[in-house]
């Protein structure tokens, strides 16, 4: 018989009915929040850092040198807000996801909710765009700032720029969850060097897509990564009178490419989400 | 009343490791695809797979403390996994608190509360934190969620620990805060998943303290363990499980009265243990002998006094004795009689 002195609180039966998916949803991004406003500092660093430097080398330093003209920036910024806005969502769904299931199960409270396990998936995925987006927000102001005024850029097409940006983050976080969820631990060195590397330096961010005139080959050999038309889209709206991808590829590829990616990344999340 | 748990001949497969695409066309489907009421796909295309559950029938009334006991690879942790809609069932029934594993696990969710193995905090989070949030999963609102949190945290006497880290908390007071999280949402079914595995024994005593309040409330409450003692201390009823079979069902004592009459007298021998088997059964005091490969067992009302005929015996069928072991007729000699194996 028990001897136990403790009285845990006592049984009261709540509802049986699970709360409203949105209720679940809301909670789930709270949590990410949460996480998010407690790291923001790391989150800048591990996302703004490479571009800031690139930009103080390529589009500061260089040009000041005369290695460069001054007219490079113009393709520069556009170009590394691309960078910016696709790593940081890729990563902030793909690292925190790979120690998950490879190590802590951490995710496993979350897959306890009252809610489809798709909709863990989803959260994830627009968690990554709002940070993707802040990214953007944060590199487009400090490389204007840093490289001096550029020829051309013109915030007119505001909108443009801001559906490019969700539309690029929201490819980039599925595809985020879709590595996140694909790969183990030990990969993640591997991912960075056979992946994002390549992606980020045959992505057109350092130089613009129409400059591949000059070697037809590349030109439509980039055209596989996704990361091309996150770039040519904010020169399309960021300093659209220069040569860039029509604004209509580059939405239909980046819609293309976020279904491929989502549907990719549900499937393989399901598979390591439920045995 | 519905029972807590109903299972009907559930089962499990899992894909052969190599047979398993991480993710792709058809080919990567889940087990699950075969649908309920669905065969295992044992030597279909898929290949043939890892059987973890064989055709599981359970049923657990509405307020009972029920032990799931089994060696690794018993099956144990595949039932607790499809309980808890972390696993896809293969084939057969599952039914939680009266709703559906595959067809309303949200609705299954709801109504559980869950004790991993080994904890798994969020550690972004500080302790309270981690309640609270997991409060809010479940739609509860901050204040009655922190309120609640703060009277479980006092309760599993880690109260001090509520804004701590997690990485600050010790294996045993990270421990209380999994049974906090899997309370913290009024639950009407919990499992518990080896739960005072890795604790001091001072802390699993204060855990099988929580663990009868918990039942005294009216809870159900589904543990699997690896501890004979425990299972017989806490459990009203314990199911035997091995190789994804249900092997005995009943209460500890219904069971230690079904376990073989007499000690077990366990030898280890340098070699097989059948050529040993005719000479022990003919000892006097020996009501029954098995062998299994170098293991020779004896079942005696005489206690460790047949342990010399028994030596003799092996020696003379020219095995020696390599270590001896002995039990009173207990849950683990049930268990030995059943499955073959100790539990450790």
């Amino acid at each position: 018989m028990s001897v136990s002195t403790s009285v845990l609180p006592g049984i009261a039966v709540r509802p049986t009915t699970p709360p409203a998916a949105s209720t679940v949803f809301v909670a789930l991004m709270r949590r990410d929040a949460r996480v998010l406003r407690r790291e923001l500092p790391y989150f800048l660093v591990r996302t703004i850092m490479q571009p800031l430097l690139f930009i103080v080398v390529f589009g500061f330093l260089l040009p000041r040198m005369g290695f460069v003209r001054a007219s490079y920036t113009s393709a520069l910024l556009p170009g590394v807000i691309a960078v910016s806005l696709t790593l940081s969502a890729i990563q902030s769904v793909s690292l925190p996801m790979v120690q998950d299931f490879g190590w802590t199960r951490e995710i496993e409270d979350r897959l306890l909710a009252p809610i489809p396990i798709p909709l863990v998936a989803a959260e994830k995925i627009v968690m990554g765009v709002v940070q993707g987006f802040i990214a953007a927000l944060v590199v487009l102001p400090a490389g204007r700032l840093i490289m001096g005024p550029i020829n051309g850029l013109t915030l007119g097409h505001a909108g443009v720029a801001i559906v490019v940006t969700l539309l690029g983050a929201a490819t980039f976080s599925a595809l985020g969850l879709l590595l996140g969820s694909a790969i183990s631990p030990q990969q993640i060195g591997l991912m960075f060097s056979i992946i994002i590397a390549p992606m980020l330096f045959f992505g057109c961010a350092y130089y613009p897509w129409r400059g591949l005139d000059a070697v037809p080959v590349a030109k439509y050999a980039v055209l596989v990564n996704p990361m091309v038309y996150v770039a040519e889209g904010m020169r399309a709206s960021l300093t659209p009178e220069l040569p860039h991808m029509p604004l209509a590829a580059v939405v239909g590829a980046l819609v293309v490419l976020l279904v491929l990616f989502w549907s990719l990344a549900m499937r393989s999340f399901m598979h390591r989400a439920i045995g | 009343m519905a029972p807590a748990i109903y299972t009907h001949d559930l089962r499990k497969v899992y894909p052969a490791p190599g047979n398993r695409p991480r993710f792709g066309p058809a080919g990567a489907a889940p087990p699950g695809a075969v649908g309920h009421g669905g065969t295992p796909p044992r030597g279909g295309g898929a290949g043939q797979g890892i059987v973890a559950l064989v055709g599981l029938d359970l049923e657990v009334p509405e307020g009972e403390f029920f032990g799931l006991l089994g060696p690794n690879g018993a099956g144990k942790t595949t039932t607790i996994g499809i309980l808890t809609t972390r696993v896809r069932p293969t084939g057969g029934t599952a039914r939680v608190a009266g709703a559906d594993v595959s067809r309303e696990p949200v609705e299954v969710r709801q109504r559980i509360g869950v004790v991993p193995q080994r904890p798994n905090p969020d550690r972004s989070l500080n302790a309270i934190e981690n309640l609270i949030f997991h409060a809010a999963y479940f739609g509860i609102p901050r204040a009655t969620a922190t309120a609640h949190a703060r009277s479980l945290l006092d309760t599993l006497g880690i109260a001090d620990k509520a804004e701590a880290k997690v990485d600050e908390l010790s294996g045993g007071q990270q421990q209380r805060l999994m049974i906090a999280r899997a309370l913290i949402h009024q639950p009407l079914v919990i499992f518990l998943d080896e739960p005072t595995v890795g604790l001091d024994p001072q802390a699993r005593l204060a855990l099988w303290d929580i663990l009868r309040d918990l039942h005294g409330q009216g809870r159900t409450i589904v543990m699997t363990t690896h501890y004979m003692e425990e299972a017989d201390r806490l459990c009203q009823r314990l199911a035997i499980i091995d190789g994804g079979k249900l092997l005995a069902v009943d209460t500890p004592e219904g069971l230690k009265a079904r376990a073989p009459g007499g000690t077990l007298v366990e030898l280890v021998l340098d070699g097989n243990a059948e050529s040993v088997l005719d000479r022990a059964r003919n000892l006097p005091n020996v009501s029954g002998v098995e062998a299994r490969n170098g293991v020779l067992r004896a079942y005696s009302d005489h206690g460790g006094q047949v342990i010399p005929a028994l030596i003799d015996a092996a020696q003379s069928a020219g095995r020696s004795v390599k270590n001896i072991y002995l039990a009173p007729p207990s849950l683990e000699t049930l268990f030995i009689a059943l499955t073959g194996r100790k539990l450790e």
